[in-house]
């Protein structure tokens, strides 16, 4: 090249920056920060297809509603204390979103790092939607759950001033405001998202997806849970608008 | 063709670059994307001014050596190697941005021209097989079955471009470190450090200041050689198995 010589005299500025590494551990890596991403989803998958069959069963009525929402705390007796199972499951979520939120604070500070000088043109072209919406969605995600949990756990706060301690009352109340259904369907609609990209990631990151066709399941997995999900929770605030779930 | 183009100008590592304009004109549309970069070239040498440093070796797609960000897109809007995008791809009076691969692991040198060499680390750590030097064996001593020997040669057509990690949002390089592990374990020869290999690489990988995938799949559609997802998800299973082996 014609100016191999002021390049060679560049490159050696930077010779050896980064030896290699020595003392390596798997659990050390990206891929299991990853891996507990994707495990940690998963779980969060599971217990939404719970909670999703819960709140269908407001189309039951005032009595199914608020006998599902007992039989919650009394599942388990007497082998388990009242409430019991619900504090288990309390339990493994919370350690669940911990691990799910501090392994994406890493990963996106990793990101950030690994690019410092951004692209003056950048196309995506193998991208979709959904997954470049991961991070801030997730972020969304969880100011809503802070908000669904103040809503109808911790605070129990029913803004029309009716009852707070009967469930299905407070459910019916809450999605009469207009506002407060909205912020849940835009909640869902956000979800539906994360789950079409983070559930065939999820299958990628463990590894499941190591040929085309294995990949092309995974992905409409992804889409037709992310959709049943979405759809199933939606079903609940749109018909109490609708005034078919009432009291 | 008349073009005009804005090219990442920066002198050496530690300076700061900036975008320069610049028109060409009478460019044929049967010249390769270098050729069009050479006559720039030869005309700011006429005129004086420093030329446009630019990596580029065989200049028929199998070197790994070319490689820029053109319009946002690595290697061009054609899925193929830089000195293998012809001008006929682009259109007359066309604006072409043209910037370095962006990433944290692969320092800008000198205008276009990036330092990869982390990639060179990455494969030392093992991106080989360790073989007794000797007579050499029987062809089909060591049969290998047809599926795994087709997949093996289809990841080994990686050719280091790093056109993954500048198309990558994460800046991560596990295209080209899937590829690696992919080719070598697919084979009967790379089974004997299958464990140790994958935990050096991402070892390495990650020290190096690449990001965490996300399954975005810029990677896949930016690759030269076409080289799929699946290879990630490999990589994937055989971290997640280093880690059940205790590595």
């Amino acid at each position: 090249m014609r100016h191999a010589g002021t390049l060679t005299f560049v490159a050696s500025q930077t010779e050896l920056a980064k030896p290699l590494v020595e003392q390596v551990r798997s659990t050390r890596s990206t891929i299991a920060l990853k891996i507990g991403m994707a495990a940690s989803g998963l779980i969060f998958v599971l217990f939404v297809l719970l909670h999703m069959y819960g709140n269908l069963k407001a189309f039951g009525g005032e009595h199914a509603f608020n006998t599902y929402a007992h039989h919650l705390r009394t599942f388990g007796e007497p082998m388990l204390p009242y409430g019991g199972l619900l504090w288990i499951v309390r339990a493994v979520l919370i350690v669940s979103l911990v691990v799910h939120v501090a392994t994406a604070a890493t990963l996106w500070k990793r990101a950030r790092r690994a690019r410092r000088v951004r692209y003056a043109v950048k196309k995506n072209t193998g991208a979709t939607w959904a997954s470049l919406l991961m991070r801030w969605g997730g972020v969304t995600l969880l100011l809503f759950i802070i908000w669904h949990l103040l809503n109808f756990t911790i605070g129990k706060i029913n803004v029309t001033g009716g009852p707070t301690d009967n469930p299905y009352r407070l459910l019916v109340d809450t999605f009469d405001t207009w506002w407060l259904t909205l912020i849940y369907l835009v909640a869902m609609a956000m979800l539906g998202a994360h789950l079409h990209h983070g559930v065939w990631s999820a299958c990628q990151t463990l590894g499941l997806t190591s040929n085309a066709r294995a990949r092309r399941r995974a992905k409409a997995f992804g889409l037709v849970l992310a959709l049943v999900i979405t759809i199933g929770f939606s079903l609940v605030p749109i018909f109490t608008v609708f005034g078919v779930i009432s009291y | 063709m008349n073009l005009t183009l804005k090219i990442w100008r920066q002198p050496d590592p530690v300076s700061e670059g900036a975008l320069a304009t610049y028109q060409v004109e009478d460019i044929s549309e049967d010249m390769s994307f270098l050729e069009m970069l050479d006559v720039l070239n030869e005309r700011l040498n006429s005129e004086g001014e420093e030329p446009i440093a630019f990596d580029s070796d065989c200049r028929e797609g199998i070197c790994g050596m070319c490689g820029l960000m053109i319009n946002g897109d690595a290697h061009g809007p054609l899925r193929t190697t830089t000195c293998q995008l012809h001008m006929r791809t682009f259109k007359d009076g066309e604006t072409i941005t043209i910037e370095p691969w962006r990433s944290t692991a692969f320092p800008v040198l000198k205008d276009l021209c990036v330092d990869r060499r982390a990639f060179d680390r990455i494969i030392q750590q093992g991106g080989y097989v360790s073989v007794n030097t000797g007579a050499a064996p029987d062809a089909h001593a060591m049969p290998v079955p047809k599926a795994q020997a087709d997949r093996a040669f289809d990841t080994a057509t990686c050719i280091g471009c790093g056109a993954c990690v500048a198309s990558c949002p994460n800046g991560s390089a596990s295209l080209f470190l899937g590829a690696k592990i992919t080719h070598l374990g697919e084979l009967p020869q790379g089974q004997a450090e299958r464990d140790t290999r994958v935990v050096k690489m991402v070892a390495q990988h990650d020290h190096e200041g690449f990001g965490g995938c996300t399954n975005i799949g810029e990677c896949a559609a930016a690759c030269p050689k076409e080289i799929p997802l699946d290879v990630i998800s490999q990589l994937n299973k055989d971290l997640r198995t280093a880690v059940r082996h205790g590595y």
